[in-house]
C-alpha cells in the first residue's frame, strides 16, 4: 500500500476510519511478501501546463513573490523561472494542500506559541484566503493588486509581512502567511525538479548539492576539497 | 459477531526494534508469536530502494515515512493550569508507521548508556548527597545495572552490525575510543565509519583542549557484514540519506535489514499489518491479560487472544495503551501518587551553530551517525559538586548529509532570509555552516506527566494522550553549562561566528525539534509505588504483560535511546524464556 494513496483516499472520502482495501495482505507469514508491480516509484512529474489549484491571478501573484524571494542574479535564475509557482500549485492540489496528514479535529482554539498552529484551514485554503487579503491590503495602500506593484513596492510589502507589520484582516495571521509562502517557495526552488520547480537543478548548481546521488565512497579521500559534482535528479532515475 | 483469531502464545503490539527483537527470541524458543502492526508491510527492495530514497521533500520535509498526526497525535500544554491543545502538525514525536517502526527511519546512533545512567539515584547520593537533587526531580534507579545489561548490549550491537571503536574493553582503556563508557566484553562488530572534514576538525580541536573525542557508534555498516541471525548487510555508501529515510543499501541497522528477514522465515511467526491495537484485554479478576483487541484496515474489530502480551509500540503509544486499558494506577500530579504517566521526560539539548569562513565541509557526504563526540561532560563523568545539577550531555558534530530545504535558515545572525543577499549567504553557508549538538540528559519532574486528554480523540473516538511538560531547573542548568562548553569548542574549531543554542532557555515546545527522544511514563524500577514495571519490564499489575521501549526509562541519558531499548528487549526475552515460561508469575516478588 502506498500511504499517499491511503491518505488521499481518506481525504476524499472524508471518513478517516474507513480504510480502503489494498492489494497487500494484512496477514503476513511464511517469508517476506514481494509482489511485482507494487514497488515504490519516484513521484510522477507534474503534468506540464495548466493549473490544478491556483487561479491564473493567484499563480501570477505566487510567481511574483517567488521572484522577490529568489531574484535572478549571477547565482541562478529566479524562483519564478525555476517553477516555484507551478510547484506550489501542484502541492496545493495534493495531500499537502489538503492537510491530509495533519490532525484536523475540533475544537480549534487559539493556544500558546508553544502549542503551535491551531487553524482549521488547510494550506490550500490559507493560500486562497491569504492572497485575497494581500491584494486587498495592497489595493488599500497602493491602489493596485500585489502583482501589479513595482519590484520595490513588492519588496516593501514582503518586508512588512515578515515583520508582522501589515494588517491582512482579522482572519489572516500575517506572519504565519509569510512563513508559509517563504517555506513553499524555498521548497519549490530547492526540492528535486521532479516536483515541478528547481528547473535545470538551478538551486543545486548554485549551492553545490549533488542531488539524487547514493554513493560517495570514491570521494571519501577528498576531505575538505571543492568537488564540483554535476548534480542528478530523480527525473533521471524515473527514465 | 465477535471476530476472534486463534490464540497465540504471544501477542506483540508494534513491530519495530523491540517487537522484532523479542519476536526473534521467542519464536526461536518455539513459541507461536503474532505481531500486530499499525502500519503497512515495509521492506527495503520494494518500499525504499535507492531510486526513491534521495528525495528530501518527500521523506524529510513532508515526513513521508512517519505516523501522520491525522492518524494519531497527542495534546500538549506546558503546565497543568493550561488547556492542552492537539499537536496538529509534524512535530518531534516521530513515531513509525510501518513494519520496522521508528527503526526504519532513525539516524543510527547506536549507544550504550553509562552505568550511572541506570543507577542515577544511588550514584548521585553516594557522590554528592541528597542536596544535589533539585526540588521535585524524580530520580530513581532502573532496577537493572549496566553490568547485567552488558551481554545484551553486546548481542544487540552484533545483530545491528554497529560500527565503532571500544574505549573500555575487558578492563583496558583503548586509545581513540570513549574512555568514559561502561566496560565492554568485546569490540564492536565493525570498525568505525570513515571520518569527514567536519569530524576531523572537531576531533583535533577537542583533543587539543584536553578532551577525549571518539567516533560515535554507528548503525551504519562500515563493511559488508553477516549478523548472528544470518542476515547480510551491505557497506554504507555515505549517501547521507538516513534520518527520516529508509536505507536502500541494506547498510543502516534496522529491523527491516537486520531482524525481520530472519523472523519471516519462522513458521511460528505471523504479522498482522494495518491493524491498530486499541486495548489490552484483561481476565475477569484483572490480574492477567487475555490478549489484545485491534481494528483492522476494513474497520473491523478483532480479538487476538494470547498467553503473553508484549507492548512494543512507540513510548507514547505504550503509555496510552496502558491508560486506555486501565492497567496500573494513573499518576496524580496533586497527590503525587500513581505510576502510569509518571516520570515522563524528553531530552535537554543545547549546543552551538558554527559558521566557518572558507571551508568545503561537503556535508552531503555522510551518514546519520557519522559523528565525533566527547563524553567529558556527559552523565557523571565530571565533578558536579559546585554546579547545582546532575547529568550533562554528549557533545558532538554529525556529518549526516545535507538538506537543501532543511538547512535554508542555518545562517549567521542578521542574514536576510530571502532576496539576493540570502542566496549569496546560503550558497556560502551550505559549505560553511554546521552545528555542535549537546545531546543532554533529562530527569523527569513530579509536575510533568502523561494522561488521557479530556476532549480530543482519534478517529476511533479514543482519547489522545495529553502531554504536560516543561524543562525543570536541573535541565536548565545543565543545558546552560553545555551551551557554554559547546561555544568554546566551536571557537577552538576555528569557526568565524559561533552562536550558542539552548532549547531549554525558554519553554518546551513539541515544534522545537531539538531531539525526538521522548521517554518514560511506564517506567521500570524496584518499587511498584514508583514504577509500572519491574526490572524485567514486566507489569507489576499483570504478570503476563511486558512493556518494551523508551517508556521504561525513568530518566534520559545524553545518548540516543535505541541501543538501550534493544538491550532491554533482549534482557526481557531471556527472562521470559528462562524464568517466566517455567513458572508464569511475577519475576520479582514485592
Amino acid at each position: 500500500m502506498k500511504r499517499r494513496e491511503f491518505l488521499s483516499s481518506l481525504a476524499v472520502l472524508g471518513v478517516a476510519s474507513t480504510l480502503p482495501a489494498t492489494g497487500k495482505a494484512a496477514e503476513v507469514s511464511g517469508g517476506q511478501p514481494w509482489e511485482p508491480g507494487k514497488i515504490q516509484t519516484p513521484p510522477t512529474p507534474p503534468r506540464k501546463g495548466g493549473l490544478q489549484f491556483l487561479t491564473q491571478h493567484e499563480f501570477d501573484t505566487v510567481g511574483a513573490i517567488a521572484e522577490r524571494f529568489i531574484p535572478a542574479d549571477e547565482l541562478s535564475i529566479s524562483g519564478k523561472e525555476a517553477g516555484c509557482a507551478t510547484f506550489i500549485d501542484r502541492q496545493l492540489a495534493g495531500d499537502y494542500g489538503r492537510a491530509a496528514t495533519l490532525y484536523r479535529r475540533g475544537r480549534f482554539i487559539k493556544g500558546t506559541h508553544e502549542q503551535g498552529p491551531q487553524s482549521a484551514l488547510t494550506p490550500a485554503e490559507r493560500y486562497r484566503q491569504g492572497l485575497k487579503a494581500l491584494d486587498a491590503a495592497t489595493r488599500k495602500r497602493f491602489g493596485k493588486a500585489f502583482v501589479a506593484l513595482s519590484t520595490e513596492q513588492q519588496e516593501q510589502v514582503l518586508h512588512a509581512m515578515e515583520a508582522n507589520d501589515i494588517d491582512l484582516g482579522p482572519d489572516v495571521d500575517t506572519k504565519a502567511l509569510f512563513e508559509l509562502l517563504l517555506q513553499n517557495v524555498r521548497e519549490g526552488f530547492l526540492a528535486d525538479p521532479i516536483y515541478g520547480g528547481n528547473k535545470g537543478m538551478a538551486s543545486w548548481k548554485m549551492i553545490g548539492f549533488p542531488g539524487a546521488r547514493y554513493d560517495f565512497r570514491d570521494l571519501l579521500s577528498k576531505k575538505g576539497q571543492k568537488l564540483n559534482i554535476i548534480p542528478t535528479s530523480l527525473i533521471d532515475n524515473a527514465l | 459477531m465477535k471476530n476472534v483469531r486463534p490464540k497465540a502464545d504471544v501477542a506483540i503490539v508494534g513491530l519495530g526494534w523491540c517487537g522484532s527483537l523479542i519476536a526473534e527470541e521467542l519464536t526461536r524458543a518455539g513459541l507461536n508469536v503474532v505481531a500486530i502492526e499499525r502500519g503497512p508491510w515495509f521492506e527495503t527492495a520494494t518500499d525504499f530502494p535507492p531510486s526513491v530514497d534521495t528525495d528530501e521533500l518527500r521523506w524529510d520535509t513532508r515526513r513521508g515515512m512517519l505516523l501522520p498526526p491525522a492518524v494519531e497525535t497527542s495534546t500538549f500544554r506546558n503546565n497543568s493550569n493550561q488547556k492542552a491543545l492537539p499537536t496538529r502538525d509534524w512535530n518531534l514525536n516521530e513515531m513509525g508507521y510501518n513494519v520496522g517502526g521508528s527503526g526504519t527511519h532513525w539516524a543510527g546512533m547506536a549507544w550504550r548508556f553509562t552505568p550511572f545512567d541506570l543507577e542515577p539515584y544511588t550514584q548521585t547520593v553516594k557522590r554528592y548527597g541528597e542536596k544535589q537533587i533539585t526540588d521535585g526531580l524524580i530520580l530513581q534507579d532502573w532496577g537493572v545495572t549496566y553490568d547485567e545489561l552488558e551481554p545484551f548490549y553486546d548481542r544487540f550491537e552484533k545483530i545491528a552490525g554497529v560500527s565503532g571503536k571500544a574505549g573500555r574493553l575487558n578492563g583496558e582503556t583503548i586509545p581513540d575510543g570513549n574512555p568514559f563508557e561502561g566496560n565492554r566484553s568485546s569490540e564492536y562488530p565493525l570498525p568505525p565509519l570513515e571520518g569527514m572534514r567536519l569530524t576531523d576538525i572537531f576531533r583535533d580541536a577537542t583533543k587539543a583542549m584536553g578532551y577525549h573525542p571518539f567516533m560515535v557508534p554507528a548503525g551504519q555498516a562500515s563493511r559488508a557484514y553477516v549478523n548472528p541471525l544470518g542476515v547480510r548487510m551491505g557497506p554504507c555508501t555515505y549517501c547521507g540519506y538516513c534520518l527520516y529515510y529508509g536505507c536502500g543499501n541494506f547498510s543502516k541497522s534496522s529491523p527491516n535489514a537486520c531482524v525481520i528477514p530472519a523472523l519471516m522465515q519462522r513458521e511460528n511467526f505471523t504479522v498482522l499489518t494495518e491493524s491498530a491495537v486499541v486495548r489490552v484485554n484483561k481476565a475477569a479478576d484483572g490480574k492477567t491479560a487475555t490478549g489484545v483487541t485491534y481494528i483492522d484496515r476494513n474497520n473491523q474489530e478483532w480479538e487476538q487472544p494470547a498467553d503473553i502480551v508484549v507492548l512494543s509500540a512507540f513510548q507514547m503509544q505504550n503509555v496510552r495503551l496502558l491508560l486506555l486499558s486501565k492497567i496500573g494506577q494513573p499518576y496524580n500530579p496533586i497527590t503525587k501518587t500513581g505510576v502510569v504517566g509518571r516520570a515522563y521526560s524528553f531530552q535537554t539539548v543545547s549546543g552551538a551553530n558554527l559558521f566557518f569562513e572558507d571551508e568545503n565541509l561537503n556535508q552531503f557526504i555522510g551518514a546519520g551517525a557519522l559523528s565525533q563526540q566527547i563524553d567529558d561532560f556527559n552523565g557523571d563523568n565530571f565533578d558536579h559538586s559546585e554546579l547545582g545539577f546532575i547529568g550533562g550531555a554528549g557533545i558532538l558534530v554529525v556529518a549526516r548529509g545535507a538538506r537543501p530545504i532543511g538547512n535554508a535558515d542555518l545562517l549567521p545572525p542578521g542574514t536576510p532570509r530571502w532576496g539576493k543577499d540570502w542566496k549569496k549567504a546560503y550558497t556560502h553557508a551550505f559549505q560553511n555552516a554546521t552545528f555542535i549538538f549537546g545531546q543532554g540528559t533529562s530527569y523527569s519532574h513530579e509536575d510533568y506527566y502523561l494522561d488521557l486528554d479530556p476532549e480530543y480523540t482519534d478517529d476511533y473516538g479514543l482519547p489522545l494522550l495529553r502531554v504536560t511538560f516543561d524543562y525543570n531547573e536541573n535541565d536548565r542548568r545543565s543545558a546552560k553549562f553545555i551551551e557554554e562548553k559547546s561555544v568554546a569548542i566551536g571557537k577552538a574549531m576555528g569557526a568565524k561566528t559561533v552562536v550558542g543554542t539552548n532549547s531549554a532557555s525558554g519553554h518546551y515546545s513539541p515544534y522545537n525539534l531539538a531531539s525526538d527522544h521522548t521517554i518514560g511514563g511506564a517506567v521500570m524500577g524496584t518499587d511498584p509505588k514508583t514504577s509500572v514495571l519491574n526490572r524485567y519490564q514486566q507489569s507489576w499489575d499483570m504478570h503476563n504483560l511486558f512493556v518494551l521501549g523508551a517508556s521504561s526509562f525513568p530518566n534520559n541519558a545524553g545518548y540516543n535511546p535505541t541501543g538501550t531499548i534493544g538491550a532491554l528487549s533482549l534482557w526481557t526475552a531471556k527472562a521470559i524464556i528462562e524464568q517466566y515460561l517455567k513458572n508464569p508469575g511475577p519475576l520479582v516478588k514485592v
